[in-house]
């Protein structure tokens, strides 16, 4: 099975759609006209690959791991996009999305963060651009990245706080949604991962490929072949979709490592929110649960709707891990190889150190999503 | 078939009149039914209940609030409807919430209750045309009246589609924005009310930044009614009362009237 592209309407399986109130709806609409037009011109892709190329500083290397292999008794390699300008993969969507939004004539971006990687990014693709951009983010979250934002601000953009509900991704979401209505002739929403209504889901997990493509090759060129297993840590779930991508049509077994608090496709239930019907933490009556976890880049209680196609076939398992066995991934990886994970991608390691037994011998890819930079002032405050 | 919904709106229309649906809070503060039924008399021709929800993306600060205070006093879309089923509230209602509410209690079983419920209508603005499948099929079975949006941005060719599969009325949104009480009347407010009245003979009403009786007057230069929300609800979390809330739909309904 491969990840093909959703239907006109924009389904994966039963997955997707767009659940937009009416005055978004054409915006979506010529967004999927101007993305598949964008995406099948020889010129935007040129254009696009130079600049994660120049700017963002592509390919991105796989590195395997020695000292971690040993310890955990399996081989662990790292799709290692913390070293992508801004810190995160994030980058490879905004700048694929904004180079979309100027060739459609917006002058404007507006997004949502969590951890403030895709703020950062957003915010830095927009001086780049020469456009205007508003992020919003939860005010829980602006407390706990306060580097980011203050990184937003440098880079001239404005910062909003959300403050309804658990004033986390999700508010910060309803809040750019809201804000996208007033203004969607001038602006693109830049949506940070694949999630909301069609196009997104499919455009951003495009957008994201180049992560599972380069990897394919690399993995060819280090193992003689595809590794056993392939790990990603899942919010939206964008990072996962992209490295996903690029092996959904080999052996591989693949692996989403869901924070416990946030565990969407741990409860499969499916519901309707931010554009698209997938699964989705929630109540018996349909009101939205807050999701809890120590990652604010994690901390959402919805999932793309490819992931969860993903998950109704089979094709990719989502497994929870907890907030103490991601504290304790972040400082193994900083301790046996140097590499200082943000929290989000420590998901990942914290997965497959759990289950170090049952993957003995085995070759796994793990995709470090970011760096670690930006936790280590939270982390100094859990670790005393 | 006819619903109560779209009757009631084509008689005050056929009358010469201009039609006036309020926007109330389910379940915010214990007096809100008693309210409801205080604006059915103060001369509403139709009373869109709020069912809250907790992500509500179309909703402003003042309706956003009013959804919070609802849901932390343990307001349930069940205990809502159950309430409005028992009450005589004398003029046809419409529920307005979101989509995942609907789903979640099942399309047909949410149609049912509503129909159940005496409630004539139903607007679920997250639900637009390419998804309303599922539910607009069990909506028509049980007679539920869907009211359809129309937004400044849809291209001339979208908007018959959306008047065609709309019942009770078209929803002509006033702005580009979400609800919420603006200072003047938004320019675009008559602009998609004409386009919307030269493609249908349905009622249409405008809602989205209708905050004053002056505002709405306007409005209905074009149009055939208003629905006018954050004001409305500002009152109910003003705490005035069914009295204080009657009293702005009475100054709305004579405007209107004058
Ligand atoms: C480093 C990193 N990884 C992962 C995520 C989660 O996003 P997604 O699930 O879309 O990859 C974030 C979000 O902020 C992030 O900053």
């Amino acid at each position: 099975m491969s990840m093909t592209n959703p239907s006109d309407g924009g389904r994966f399986g039963e997955f997707g759609g767009i659940y937009v109130p009416e005055t978004l709806v054409p915006a979506c609409q010529e967004l999927d006209i101007a993305f598949r037009e964008a995406w099948a011109d020889p010129d935007f892709r040129a254009e696009l690959h130079r600049l994660l190329t120049d700017y963002a500083g592509r390919p991105s290397p796989v590195t395997v791991c020695d000292n971690l292999s040993e310890e955990l008794g399996c081989q662990v390699l790292l799709k290692r996009e913390d070293l992508n300008h801004t810190g995160s993969h994030k980058i490879n969507n905004v700048l694929g999305q904004a180079l979309l939004a100027k060739r459609m004539g917006k002058t404007s971006l507006v997004a949502e963060t969590g951890a403030g990687q895709h703020g950062v990014a957003t915010a830095t693709a927009a001086a780049l651009f020469d456009m205007d951009c508003v992020v919003y983010m939860g005010s829980v979250d602006i407390d706990r990245q306060e580097l980011n934002v203050f990184r937003m601000k440098l880079l001239g953009t404005e910062v909003r706080a959300a403050e309804s509900g658990s004033r986390t991704l999700k508010d910060a979401v309803n809040e750019a949604m809201r804000h996208w209505v007033a203004v969607v002739e001038s602006t693109h929403y830049c949506l940070g991962s694949v999630m909301g209504p069609h196009p997104y889901p499919w455009m951003v997990r495009e957008f994201h490929r180049v992560i599972g493509d380069e990897a394919r090759e690399q993995c060819q060129r280090l193992l003689g072949g595809d590794p056993d297993v392939i790990v990603a840590c899942v919010g939206g779930g964008s990072n996962a979709a992209g490295i996903f991508s690029g092996f959904a049509d080999s052996d591989a077994e693949l692996i989403g490592a869901e924070p416990a608090g946030g565990a969407a496709v741990g409860r499969a239930v499916p519901g309707i929110v931010h554009g698209s019907f997938s699964y989705l933490m929630q109540d018996e009556w349909g009101q939205v649960l807050e999701a809890q976890s120590i990652s604010a880049g994690l901390d959402y209680p919805g999932i793309g709707p490819e992931h969860a196609h993903l998950a109704a076939t089979g094709r990719a398992r989502y497994e929870p891990v907890t907030d103490a066995e991601v504290v304790e991934a972040f400082k193994l990886l900083s301790r046996t190889e140097g590499i200082i994970p943000a929290l989000e991608s420590a998901h990942g390691l914290a997965w497959i150190s759990r289950e170090r037994e049952q993957l003995a011998g085995k070759t796994v890819l793990l995709n470090l999503s970011g760096r670690g930079d930006k936790d280590v002032a939270q982390m100094m405050d859990i670790l005393g | 078939m006819t619903g109560a919904l779209e009757t009631a709106l084509r008689t005050r229309r056929e009358a010469g009149g201009k039609s006036l649906v309020p926007y109330l809070t389910g379940g915010l503060g214990d007096d809100w039914l008693e309210t409801i039924q205080a604006v059915a008399d103060a001369g509403a021709d139709a009373i869109e209940i709020g069912v809250p929800f907790s992500d509500p993306v179309m909703d402003g600060p003042v309706i956003q609030l009013a959804n919070d205070k609802a849901l932390a006093s343990g307001a349930t879309p069940l205990s809502i409807l159950d309430r409005v089923r028992r009450a005589d509230i004398g003029v046809p209602t419409a529920v307005m919430t979101y989509g995942n509410i609907a789903y979640r209690m099942g399309w047909e079983r949410f149609a049912n209750t509503l129909a159940d419920g005496g409630v004539s209508g139903c607007i679920l603005p997250d639900i637009p045309l390419e998804e309303t499948g599922e539910w607009v099929d069990a909506a028509d079975a049980a007679g539920v009246e869907t009211v359809m949006l129309a937004a400044p941005t849809a291209p001339d060719d979208r908007l018959p589609l959306i008047c065609e599969r709309s019942r009770g009325f078209v929803y002509a949104v006033g702005l580009l924005g979400i609800t919420g009480v603006r200072a003047e009347l938004a320019d675009s407010a008559k602009v998609i009310a004409g386009r919307v009245k030269a493609v249908t003979d349905k009622p249409v009403l405008v809602g989205v930044g209708i905050g004053t009786p002056e505002q709405a007057v306007q409005a209905c230069e074009v149009t055939d009614g208003v629905v006018v929300g954050s004001a409305i609800v500002q009152r109910m979390l003003d705490g005035t009362g069914p009295e204080g809330v009657a009293a702005l739909v009475s100054e709305f309904r004579a405007a209107l009237d004058g």
